[in-house]
């Protein structure tokens, strides 16, 4: 269980405070107005942002000063999830060992991952040689070899188009069905929300709500979601 | 991917603050190059005992020097602005081959650029030859218009390469944006060159004046007087002439303040000077018209830069074989120092860069050698040695260190861009990777940077080469550097030997700056 | 810097290396001289054979700034002997205290001028002149005054920087010495004629050589060179009927000498006719004892000064200074 206990975040005058607990395995989307502080939460769990006061516990162990390579998650940005110059294989490969010192074993490894994604025989190409959607099945991969108890999603498929989109998020589920993954993702597409994450956090207005069955969410929205998502409340028509 | 060095969407990401524990190298560089730079200024500044044995000469040397600096600086710039638009707008074959030429001068040991520019520009010059043809008045390659003609020669290269990354740092779209609007030269000019060079000629100008502010091997081969006498040569002047080490450490005082002030005032640019590569963009816009004004703008500016080379290559070959063990043995000990002095660069260079985006500290450390010039460095550290040792043992590794350090603003100048774009995109990746210590630096840091360290490590090597500061200080004469070498046979009447030599030298010169280089863009892996 | 030896070595394998190897054992005489001195094209290699040769020693070049070096290392000096202490520095040197009596009988010298110092040991001599090549020049000035009187085009001259070289300061004793209070105009009507002022004599000679300037300031002794080892007659000296200003190089042991014994040796050798008989063609000089023989046939012919000009070592000591000053300011202009 992810627990944020007490957490206030502070960056110049922007101020978030968060206390509330997902459970492991659970599947969390993060809303909320832009700016309102989304990609500054997941920052924080990752480790690139030390909070102002309150502490972050995975299953009651206080990760709050761990270096975000320690900390039992994988996180994907929404760009730069790559090292250009190295190939693919080394890309994934330090998942496995950040010192890129690989045994044979670690190679096949790192070979039906690629399959399993469906890059087979791709593994010396640079990232440049691959599409947008190759791309994020890389960073994906490494993500899957890496086999963290969460996983981090600061809309990393932001670029790629709706059905492409839509594809990897299915992957990404199914990779955390399988490994019982704890995935917290940010969503601007309420769509996205429904069918990928039964949870939702709102993040506005200064704080991170505890979280809430996303249906019941979208189906009726507090102002401030409903005004981002430009639609008037259905009691009001 | 997102091209490098492209500013964060999200406050979250500048703020970003990683645990990465890669201090305590940079420390350890700062520190020393602090204790190196700092402990000589100390000793001179106190063996100086004041100002007060100065006398108007020396006022006279500080105007010049100022002087001097401001107009060489000024011509540069102006004359990189056509070169540079030329360059930025043409694609012709043999482009990038031209570019790179054009830079050779910047790396050119002094010695030899002023018998360059002599052959070139000298009473019995081609160029008066070619004036007196027609009838011309001539020039003088004497006095100050030969320091001035000089220095525009050795740093006109830098103020192109400066002018030229300005352009390339145009975005694409703004030149689209332009083409699509349909705008003629004189608005590209307004809307786009304009604001470009206000944003790059004052870093341009005040890395030129430092350079020229301790210039003193021009004036020392091209001839001073009292008309052209710089700060930097009355140092040479008093220590080793009139072995008046206090005049010497006066002098040295009135050359750092002045050094200190440029400084500051460069610091204060926000625009660091960038030597960066000139790479072909593909993607700009072609440009229609002046293709005969940018051809001759080219032309005369090869001409210009080319021509001494050119003659160098002529007048040294004939002689270039019978040159005596004793010049090769000279040549080995210049390149072996080169290479020491290339190693201590580049490993206090990539540390300080490396650390410099996010700690003022580092860039401020990598930047203490501009406030010493060579000579006044080599004063203050035969002060400091004198007690212990006898000076002239250490001649080498001091030398070697010497020139190390004037070499590291610029290795840190070319490394700091690359590396804050390196922070930018990809230090969270590799938090997030637990990417850290020797691993981050094989994996990461080092393939990153592998070209501007390439180019920082043959800066180097080719300052080295040419240094004619810290050894005349130091020297035995038993442990002869190349240009040491070469004074010494034109003082023993051997100059066809001395063209040789100047050749050689200029050569290795070449070859090392043109291994580095090549090194450093094979091991880019992009 | 045993990492440079090593990388340096096999190019010294390369190169004549004197007889140091076998003298381990034997005792060593340190002598300081100039930079230009050790070269293989300077008199230091030849001096050192013949003086090894009867020494039973090592004898050691250490080559750099002689006098900077002795005054920064004061009592602690690591020299026996020092070669090459030009006249302008030898009050600033005697002033140290640190040299020891030469013992030498120097009424054999054969000077243009009296010489009595009994601690510095004169071992060659030039004098100052302007050099011209004569398939280029076919009208010299006959005069110093001619000099000064010409046109501005008629001639162009490179001299050195009295503030960095010894023949520029020469020069400027020179002028001081024929023209005495007047010597600033005879600057301001010197000053168009010169071409340049370098820090050093070679840039100015090399300059003549490329064909730069007319006339380069050099000594008397220049033509002997490019006749005997270029066999080549076309360089001459101008010789001028005010007189030519005198050059020497001495040498002097140290008190405080490790090897008073060879040092001694050493100066006693500097008048041997060995030395003597060596020194012209070494240096491109005058010996300072003149016998048959001494000079190559060449040598001998060059034309002399009629009259040599000197100023004695306070004399010029005084003289430096305000001398400096009225050249300066008359070159600024």
């Amino acid at each position: 269980m992810l627990t944020l206990d007490n957490l206030h975040l502070q960056l110049g005058d922007f101020r978030l405070e968060a206390d509330l607990a997902i459970t492991t395995g659970a599947r969390v989307a993060l809303m909320g107005p832009s700016g309102a502080g989304k990609t500054t939460l997941l920052s924080a769990i990752a480790g690139f942002l030390a909070p102002q006061s309150g502490r972050i516990l995975w299953n009651g162990a206080d990760i709050t000063g761990m270096p975000p390579g320690d900390r039992p998650l994988s996180i994907l940005f929404q760009d730069q999830n790559l090292f250009p110059h190295l190939t693919v294989a080394q890309n994934i490969g330090l998942g496995l060992d950040p010192k890129l010192r690989l045994s044979a074993q670690d190679r096949d490894r790192i070979e039906a991952t690629l399959a399993r994604v469906g890059l087979t025989g791709l593994g010396a190409r640079k990232p440049a040689q691959l599409s947008g959607g190759q791309q994020s099945r890389v960073a994906l991969a490494r993500a899957l070899l890496r086999a963290r108890p969460m996983l981090l999603l600061d809309e990393p498929f932001a670029a790629l188009g709706p059905a492409l989109k839509g594809e990897m998020l299915a992957l990404c589920a199914e990779m955390a069905r399988e490994q019982g993954t704890t995935v917290l993702m940010v969503s601007h597409d309420p769509q996205d929300a429904r069918a990928l994450c039964p949870e939702t956090v709102l993040v506005a207005e200064g704080r991170a709500l505890a979280p809430q069955p996303t249906g019941v969410l979208l189906d009726d929205p507090p102002p401030v979601l409903a005004e981002y998502l430009g639609q008037t409340r259905r009691d009001q028509v | 991917m997102k091209p490098a060095g492209a500013a964060p969407r999200h406050p979250a990401r500048a703020a970003v603050r990683t645990l990465t524990a890669q201090g305590w190298p940079a420390r350890i560089a700062a520190i020393l190059v602090a204790a190196a730079i700092l402990g000589p200024l100390a000793a001179v500044i106190r063996h100086a005992g004041g100002l007060s044995g100065l006398g108007s000469g020396d006022i006279d040397a500080l105007w010049f020097t100022l002087w001097q600096a401001a107009v060489s600086a000024v011509l540069s710039c102006l004359l990189a602005v056509p070169v540079a638009r030329a360059l930025a707008r043409r694609r012709f074959p043999g482009r990038g081959l031209l570019i790179s030429l054009m830079g050779a001068p910047f790396i050119l040991p002094t010695v030899v650029a002023a018998m360059g520019l002599v052959a070139v520009f000298g009473r019995r010059g081609m160029v008066n030859a070619g004036l007196e043809a027609l009838g011309l008045p001539g020039v003088t390659v004497y006095g100050a218009q030969g320091v001035i003609l000089a220095h525009v020669f050795l740093n006109l290269p830098l103020a192109v390469r400066m002018v030229l990354h300005g352009w390339q740092a145009v975005p694409s779209e703004r030149l689209r944006l332009a083409a699509a609007l349909g705008f003629g030269r004189a608005e590209v000019a307004r809307h786009i060159e304009r604001p470009m060079l206000r944003a790059v000629l004052p870093g341009a100008f005040l890395a030129i004046f430092l350079v020229c502010l301790t210039s003193f091997a021009i004036a020392l081969t091209l001839g001073g007087g009292p008309r052209a006498t710089t700060v930097e040569l009355a140092i040479y002047q008093a220590f080793r002439f009139d072995a008046d080490a206090g005049r010497a450490a006066a002098l040295a005082l009135v050359q750092i303040g002045v050094s200190v002030i440029a400084l500051l005032a460069s610091l204060a640019l926000t625009a660091p000077p960038a030597f960066g590569a000139g790479l072909d963009r593909a993607d700009a816009p072609p440009v229609r018209g002046a293709r005969v004004k940018d051809a001759l703008v080219l032309g005369a500016a090869t001409l210009f830069l080319l021509l001494p080379l050119a003659t160098i290559l002529l007048r040294g070959l004939p002689a270039l074989f019978d040159l005596p063990p004793s010049i090769l043995r000279a040549a080995g000990t210049s390149v072996a120092i080169a290479l020491g002095s290339t190693v201590l660069t580049l490993a206090l260079a990539l540390p300080l860069a490396l650390a410099a985006p996010r700690a003022r500290w580092a860039e401020v450390a990598g930047t203490l050698p501009m406030t010493a010039s060579s000579l006044v460095l080599g004063t203050g550290l035969f002060l400091i040695l004198r007690p212990f040792v006898n000076p002239v043992t250490l001649a080498l590794p001091v030398t070697l260190l010497a020139n190390a350090l004037m070499s590291l603003p610029f290795a840190l100048r070319l490394l700091m861009p690359e590396a804050r774009a390196l922070r930018a995109d990809y230090d969270r990746l590799a938090a997030s990777l637990g990417l850290r210590g020797l691993a981050r630096l094989r994996l990461l840091d080092l393939p990153r940077l592998a070209r501007p360290l390439g180019f920082s490590a043959g800066l180097a090597a080719a300052f080295s080469m040419g240094d004619l500061g810290v050894i005349t200080l130091f020297s035995d004469g038993q442990r002869q550097t190349l240009p040491l070498a070469l004074y010494q046979l034109m003082g023993a009447y051997r100059m066809d030997l001395a063209a040789a030599a100047a050749c050689l030298l200029m050569a290795l010169t070449f070859a090392l700056f043109w291994a580095f280089d090549r090194i450093g863009q094979n091991a880019d892996p992009r | 810097m045993n990492r440079i030896h090593m990388l340096a070595a096999p190019l010294c394998a390369l190169s004549l290396v004197s007889g140091a190897a076998f003298a381990a054992d034997k005792p060593v005489l340190t002598v300081y001289a100039p930079e230009y001195f050790t070269s293989e094209w300077g008199p230091g290699p030849k001096i050192e054979e013949g003086f090894e040769k009867i020494c039973d020693c090592d004898l050691k070049f250490v080559a750099g700034d002689v006098l900077p070096r002795i005054l920064l290392e004061g009592e602690r000096t690591g020299a026996d002997a020092v070669i090459g202490l030009t006249t302008d520095v030898l009050a600033r040197a005697r002033a140290t205290g640190l040299f020891a009596p030469h013992n030498e009988d120097i009424s054999r010298l054969t000077l243009p001028v009296a010489w009595t110092d009994d601690t510095f040991l004169p071992f060659n001599w030039s004098e100052t002149a302007f050099i011209y090549d004569k398939t280029k020049l076919s009208d010299p000035p006959q005069s110093f005054q001619d000099l000064l009187d010409a046109p501005a085009n008629a001639y162009k001259i490179a001299i050195q920087d009295p503030r960095a070289s010894i023949s520029g300061l020469a020069l400027l004793f020179w002028v001081k010495a024929i023209y005495g209070d007047q010597a600033e105009a005879a600057w301001e009507k010197l000053a168009p004629k010169i071409l340049t002022v370098t820090q050093d004599w070679s840039e100015s000679y090399g300059l003549f050589t490329d064909g730069e300037v007319d006339m380069v300031l050099s000594f008397t002794t220049s033509p002997a060179y490019h006749i005997i080892a270029e066999n080549d007659d076309t360089k001459a000296a101008a010789i001028f009927p005010e007189g030519h200003y005198f050059l020497t190089e001495t040498a002097a042991a140290l008190k405080n000498a490790k090897q008073p014994e060879l040092a001694q040796k050493f100066l006693d050798y500097i008048l041997s006719d060995d030395f003597q008989g060596m020194i012209a063609t070494a240096n491109w000089s005058y010996p300072v004892i003149e016998k048959p023989g001494f000079l190559p046939e060449a040598f001998a012919a060059l034309p002399r000064p009629e009259k040599t000009l000197f100023f004695s070592e306070d004399e010029a000591e005084a003289l430096r200074a305000p001398a400096t000053e009225e050249w300066r300011q008359a070159l600024r202009r």
